[in-house]
């Protein structure tokens, strides 16, 4: 939601970044202040997902050129985990599996470390507990899923569910969701969407990285931006996300390099 | 591999010291004088320097194999020496009595020795060197009639036992190194549980080799008599040395009917430098007799140090029923080899065989996983599961899986499951995103792909082995 008091989170200006030598982000700019939702689309390859790894600082990602300022401070000089501290979050597209180790104990290996970063009181395995059972019920998650290894053996459902899980465990400032709707089925989504939803209030702020606009009938983002190339080539609001659904992406590109022609 | 990870991975051994205690070294080389020497040091019995010296014939004509895939400069038995005692070799009441310098020397390996036996009930035998100099709750557990003491004082004072048992589960000319040490052995523990006897406590030994050049050759014997059951825990750590050093250890185990015996060890010898230079070779023959009915005899094994590992508890399942366990984790960074695996020989009837393996190799070390599990013609429904992991850290390592499945009987059931995985960038990066730094991401990775493993371990065991992976686990095992 978009609030006349907001402070600016994050700022973005002229990101370019590169991947094996080959640049993908070429000249990015982008604004988040608090209590907003915006959504990124685009198509396949237009370097959405590559953005937000870039934000949470991925080691395989080269930053070349541009700034990005996370709450007054320069997000680049930030190790990842610092970053995720700092109240980073990304909701990964293709969660790892850890195989042997009980997901109660990575939850509160993560959470802990970000109390203790921010000053506040670590919890027990026992608090711990209680406290991460709570937080399941929002995603309508079944107790055992705490004994199993984390993601490993998970549908592809049950692992966006953990990551949202994991969102609301550490209540980040920025939330990054690299497309969180894939691999969801239609009520798995609407639980999902249910918990995004329940977090977000006016002192953070939410990023929606898809390609479609299903995800957006559920959360309601205040700016819609489309990528292409590298690079955001339109911004609009709620309803530009609709006649993208309608007319698919071409035509937004072709209306931006006219402009450009035109300048 | 990350800068990070490549910090992590490299981190130094951190046991390497020296400690100050004058020793008796003898001179370096080895011929029938040197072992007279050896038998007449320890007061042997004439029979015992006989076993000695029939063993170094047949080692004579035996060739160092080659089969394996761990690779070393051919190694001059002639420059080391085969015998070293402290020099204040005390007769000791209590640990009190212990040289301070010992002890202090258990404290910075963290093993403070007495509170881990007032914490844990742990009886310690300590090895230092090749002669044991502390020996606990011996009165303790001699009220149940079990003996647990050094191998030099077993011969002394239970000939009759040592002699019975003594080179029946590994011949003295089994194997190249197996021949070397039946011939130049100078200490290591014994330990017998009469019929019937539940072992109250833990029994533990700690190995290390103090002197510089002086081979180890540990001899080891656990005889568990009918429906005993004893659970043994071998820890060895070993200070930094730039030469070379030669552990060439050997365990025999028997378990006669309904007996159980659990043998654990966690070994941390010294593996080199980051370069390849120095470290322990470990060669070893370990090897456990299931002989009676409804035995068992279970190997858990933690190898983290050593420049070259080369080792493989095996089983010989006799006895009807009986069952043969082994549950491996080997750690392999930089230039260390491993190859290390079980043998399962299924004999009698309805024997069962479980096999865990889990390699670990990061930097440009090797680890391969060699198993044999052998089902004989009259070994009838015999079973066995074998599954063996292999993780990788960075992109210069290396893992091999050698399994060797001979069936003979037809009602046999042999399962193998086999798996890689590795620790990237990608791994790495998510645990970041939740505040997790690469050190902590790493140990819980590695203690997660470990768990079947360690979970076999005597609980405190279990602590340490972690903590030798150089790793540290936050919060509780869940």
């Amino acid at each position: 939601m978009i609030y006349q008091d907001s402070n600016t989170i994050l700022e973005v200006q002229g990101l370019r970044a590169c991947v094996n030598g080959k640049e993908i982000l070429k000249g990015l700019d982008f604004t988040v202040r608090s209590g907003e939702v915006h959504a990124i689309m685009g198509p396949n390859g237009s370097g959405k997902s590559t953005f937000a790894k870039v934000l949470a600082g991925h080691t395989a990602y080269e930053v070349t050129a541009g700034t990005a300022v996370f709450e007054g401070r320069n997000l680049f000089e930030l190790a990842p985990e610092e970053r995720a501290r700092a109240g980073v979050f990304l909701g990964f597209q293709y969660p790892i599996e850890i195989p042997g180790v009980a997901n109660s104990q990575f939850l509160r290996l993560t959470y802990n470390t970000l109390q203790a970063q921010r000053g506040k009181e670590e919890l027990d395995p026992l608090e711990f507990d209680d406290f991460v059972r709570e937080k399941m019920k929002m995603l309508d998650m079944s107790p055992d899923f705490l004994d199993r290894s984390v993601n490993e053996g998970f549908s592809g459902g049950e692992k966006k569910r953990n990551e949202i899980l994991q969102m609301a465990l550490l209540e980040p400032k920025l939330g990054i969701l690299d497309e969180t709707d894939s691999g969801l089925d239609i009520d798995a989504l609407g639980i999902v969407a249910n918990g995004v939803n329940q977090l977000a209030n006016k002192d953070n702020a939410t990023v929606l990285v898809t390609h479609y606009q299903r995800l957006l009938n559920y959360i309601v983002p205040d700016f819609v931006h489309v990528m292409d190339a590298g690079q955001i080539i339109k911004t609009g609001g709620k309803e530009l996300a609709l006649e993208l659904e309608n007319r698919g992406y071409d035509w937004v590109g072709t209306e931006y390099r006219e402009a450009m022609t035109t300048v | 591999m990350s800068a990070e990870l490549q910090d992590f991975v490299n981190q130094p051994y951190k046991h390497g010291f020296v400690t100050d205690i004058e020793s008796d070294v003898a001179e370096k080389g080895l011929s029938e004088d040197t072992i007279k020497m050896i038998s007449s040091k320890k007061n042997e019995p004439e029979w015992l320097l006989e076993f000695r010296l029939k063993a170094y014939r047949g080692w004579l004509k035996m060739e160092e194999p080659t089969w394996s895939s761990v690779h070393y400069p051919k190694i001059d038995l002639q420059a080391i020496s085969y015998y070293a005692a402290p020099k204040k070799k005390p007769q000791l009441n209590s640990m009190d009595e212990v040289d301070p310098e010992l002890l202090r020397t258990f404290e910075k390996l963290g093993v403070p020795l007495h509170e881990r036996m007032a914490l844990a009930g742990v009886a310690v035998d300590v090895v230092f060197d090749s002669v044991s100099v502390a020996t606990t709750y011996k009165k303790k557990l001699a009220e149940v009639g079990i003996i647990f003491c050094s191998m030099s004082e077993a011969v002394l004072e239970h000939p009759e036992l040592v002699k019975k048992y003594l080179g029946k589960v590994i011949p003295a000319g089994d194997n190249f190194f197996a021949a070397l040490n039946s011939a130049v052995f100078t200490d290591g523990s014994f330990c017998f549980i009469p019929k019937g006897v539940k072992c109250p406590m833990e029994l533990s030994t700690y190995f290390r080799i103090n002197t510089e050049e002086s081979g180890q050759f540990e001899r080891t014997l656990i005889i568990a008599e009918e429906g005993a059951t004893v659970s043994y825990l071998e820890g060895c750590t070993a200070p930094a040395f730039s030469s070379n050093q030669l552990h060439a250890a050997v365990v025999e185990l028997v378990a006669l009917d309904d007996a159980d015996i659990k043998y654990s060890t966690v070994q941390n010898w010294y593996a080199g430098d980051e370069n390849g230079v120095g470290g322990v070779y470990n060669f070893v023959t370990k090897r456990g007799l299931a002989k009676g009915v409804n035995s068992r005899i279970s190997w858990t094994q933690v190898e983290t140090g050593a420049a070259i590992t080369w080792k493989y508890p095996s089983v010989i399942l006799k006895g009807d029923n009986s069952v043969g366990e082994f549950y491996s984790v080997a750690l392999t960074n930089h230039h260390q080899q491993a190859d290390t695996g079980t043998k399962m020989i299924h004999i009698g009837n309805n024997t069962r065989s479980t096999i865990v393996s889990k390699g670990i190799s990061a930097g440009v070390s090797t680890n391969s996983y060699r198993g044999q599990v052998k089902i004989t013609p009259n070994a009838d429904d015999a079973r066995n599961y074998s599954q063996c992991d292999s993780m990788l850290i960075g992109d210069q390592s290396g893992a091999n899986t050698f399994p060797y499945i001979q069936v003979r009987n037809n009602s046999a059931q042999v399962e193998h499951e086999a798996s890689t995985s590795k620790i990237g960038e990608d791994q790495l990066f998510y645990f970041a995103q939740r505040g997790i730094d690469a050190e902590a991401a790493v140990s819980m990775i590695i203690n997660g792909f470990c768990k079947d493993v360690f979970q076999q371990l005597p609980m405190e065991f279990a602590v340490e082995a972690t903590q030798l992976l150089g790793l540290k686990l936050e919060g509780s095992v869940g």
